[in-house]
């Protein structure tokens, strides 16, 4: 039996039993960070701390909803709006941080997409990172179902209907997912009971994972470096810190992460208080009504560029194209052939492709949100195929560059 | 040596068991996801023919579905004889012919809008065209809107039950089984 011995302070007590510096320092003070990085590095805090915003709105709002058919609507927009205290808050918090923390992962994944940081060890990584995008917008995709509108009832429609393969007709599959033949009362409480227990459950596995896979390889930096993070963590800690290349994670990154961390804030809250709107469909305040479709049904913002390349197509084409697009992002990793891991600016034609896949990226939101007729249509589907041939090019042109 | 094959056994044995539970309950959840018995069973709708009047849409329900009506104007029902495919979606009931479909798209399942002017349908979400008679004008829908099982009752359109006439049309590729 380990030996204890009269605890000289809370801490101690704690210490003796728990390890609690070893953690700290394992987890915290002897975590180390490159220094040669931007304010881009810290988008994981900020992700981190709007995932725990949803959290703590999504615990008020759970108080009031009702996952029922008949009372869903009301006790949203009616009983959390009007009557509940500072429920407005709540909800307004939860809308915008859904629709944010998109931006905010895109910006996380184009900058992993810059620097190369899903290369050379930090595979892991980048997979672990993508699986928490597909749980995200499973997150996103149950919560918008949930306030029972005609834009849940519709997305759900359209998106349960992708299940059934096109030409393959898989029409059990559809009812099996629904529990009814179009989205009703089973369907509203088994999405109510995905988004609130089974996908936060998964997403807290997946974040566990995506620390974890970063321990080893450790963050990137700028230039793609290969730090021998030991020899800088012993040169920083015998007090050379001006000529070591690391920091410590706690308190010298985490105070310039919290930095960052603090203009987003202001940022996040003043959507939150001023421009709200921008989260909640003005379709989503009329109930759910199963015969009439809305004019115009299209997903939010962060989807569109996905439903976009369905859409130009035929049904099945524009599923296979779909698919590609849903799953081609977490390849990176092989598809990018080239062994070098320097910033895109510093590789040749990839430089070109990165921007290609950005600009076509944006592209394809703004089209997936305007109707789908004309011009419209034609510079979709072009953009469509642009997506598609740029993955298919990519390894032959990551090939053909040259070793920095 | 003993030891290590022993070990070996219980950890084959105990595999056995969750084996054959994590089969057993993969079921068992499987078939807490299927739709009620209560769900499946609601679902036959009786519609009154002779209510209807030419070249207007009606839109009725049937198992949560919109189901479209549209009674066939004398020009329509010559329009759609020039075209077998046309002309064999129609039902016929006391002489008067009868476009019946599920108004879904079958593209991703939105719902076509009717023009009486134009006499066509128009799918809003993804642009998707179809004629008087449903069957499909333009991509990206894969096929005409589909028509539910039905029995002719007289002047009645039983839906949700199937007769000798909606075997026919889906024996000749018509519609597909809703």
């Amino acid at each position: 039996m380990a030996h204890f011995t009269k605890a000289t302070s809370v801490h101690d007590w704690l210490n003796q039993r728990m390890g609690i510096d070893t953690v700290r320092r394992v987890m915290a003070t002897e975590y180390w960070i490159p220094k040669n990085i931007n304010f881009l590095w810290a988008m994981g805090m900020v992700l981190a701390i709007t995932f725990a915003l949803l959290l703590v709105s999504g615990l008020f709002l759970l108080m009031y909803y009702q996952p029922n058919v008949a009372t869903a609507f009301d006790s949203v927009n009616y009983t959390i709006m009007q009557e509940v205290g500072y429920g407005w808050l709540w909800r307004h918090v939860h809308g915008v941080a859904a629709s944010v923390v998109f931006l905010i992962i895109y910006i996380h994944m184009f900058t992993g997409i810059y620097y190369g940081s899903y290369k050379k060890g930090r595979e892991m990584i980048w997979i672990s990172g993508m699986l928490l995008f597909v749980a995200f917008s499973a997150e996103a995709f149950s919560g918008y179902m949930l306030p029972w509108g005609q834009m849940s009832y519709w997305a759900g429609m359209v998106i349960t209907n992708l299940f059934s393969g096109g030409s393959l007709h898989a029409d059990g599959l559809v009812e099996w997912i629904r529990g009814d033949y179009v989205p009703a009362q089973a369907f509203l409480n088994r999405f109510f009971m995905l988004h609130v227990l089974l996908i936060p459950l998964a997403i807290l596995g997946l974040i566990g994972l995506h620390f974890g896979a970063l321990r080893i390889p450790h963050v990137n930096n700028q230039d793609g470096e290969e730090i021998d993070f030991e020899a800088e963590a012993a040169k920083y800690k015998s007090g050379d810190k001006a000529g070591s290349k690391v920091i410590a994670f706690v308190n010298d990154f985490m105070s310039k992460d919290m930095m960052v961390v603090g203009f987003y804030l202001i940022f996040f809250f003043y959507l939150v208080f001023f421009h709200y709107d921008f989260a909640m469909d003005p379709v989503n305040f009329d109930p759910a009504d199963g015969l009439k479709t809305p004019a115009h049904i299209y997903p939010e913002w962060y989807f569109l560029w996905s439903y976009e390349i369905l859409r130009p197509f035929s049904t099945n084409v524009g599923l296979i194209a779909f698919a590609f697009a849903q799953v081609i992002f977490v390849f990176l990793p092989f598809l990018d052939r080239s062994p070098n891991t320097v910033p895109a600016s510093r590789r040749g034609l990839f430089k070109f492709w990165f921007w290609a896949m950005l600009v076509d990226m944006i592209v394809l939101t703004a089209m997936g949100k305007v109707p789908p007729s004309g011009m419209f249509s034609t510079i979709g589907l072009y953009a469509a195929l642009t997506f598609i041939g740029l993955w298919i090019a990519l390894p032959f042109i990551t090939k053909l560059e040259k070793k920095a | 040596m003993k030891d290590i094959s022993r070990r070996g056994f219980m950890g084959k044995a105990f595999g056995a068991v969750a084996g054959v539970g994590a089969v057993a309950s993969l079921y068992a959840m499987k078939r807490s996801w299927d739709p009620l018995p209560s769900v499946k069973a609601a679902g036959f709708t009786t519609l009154d023919m002779s209510e209807y009047k030419d070249n207007e849409l009606v839109t009725e329900k049937w198992r949560g579905k919109p189901i479209f009506v549209l009674k066939q104007s004398a020009d329509m029902v010559e329009t759609a004889k020039k075209n077998p495919k046309d002309i064999d979606r129609l039902i016929k009931i006391g002489g008067s012919y009868y476009m019946v479909c599920v108004g879904l798209c079958t593209h991703l399942g939105c719902i076509p809008g009717y023009r009486p002017e134009t006499k066509d349908f128009l799918c809003a979400c993804h642009g998707g065209m179809y004629d008087a008679t449903a069957l499909v004008t333009k991509a990206p829908p894969p096929r005409g809107l589909d028509i539910p099982p039905f029995k002719i009752d007289g002047t009645k359109l039983v839906l949700g039950e199937s007769s000798p006439e909606y075997e026919k049309m889906l024996a000749n590729g018509i519609t597909l089984k809703v």
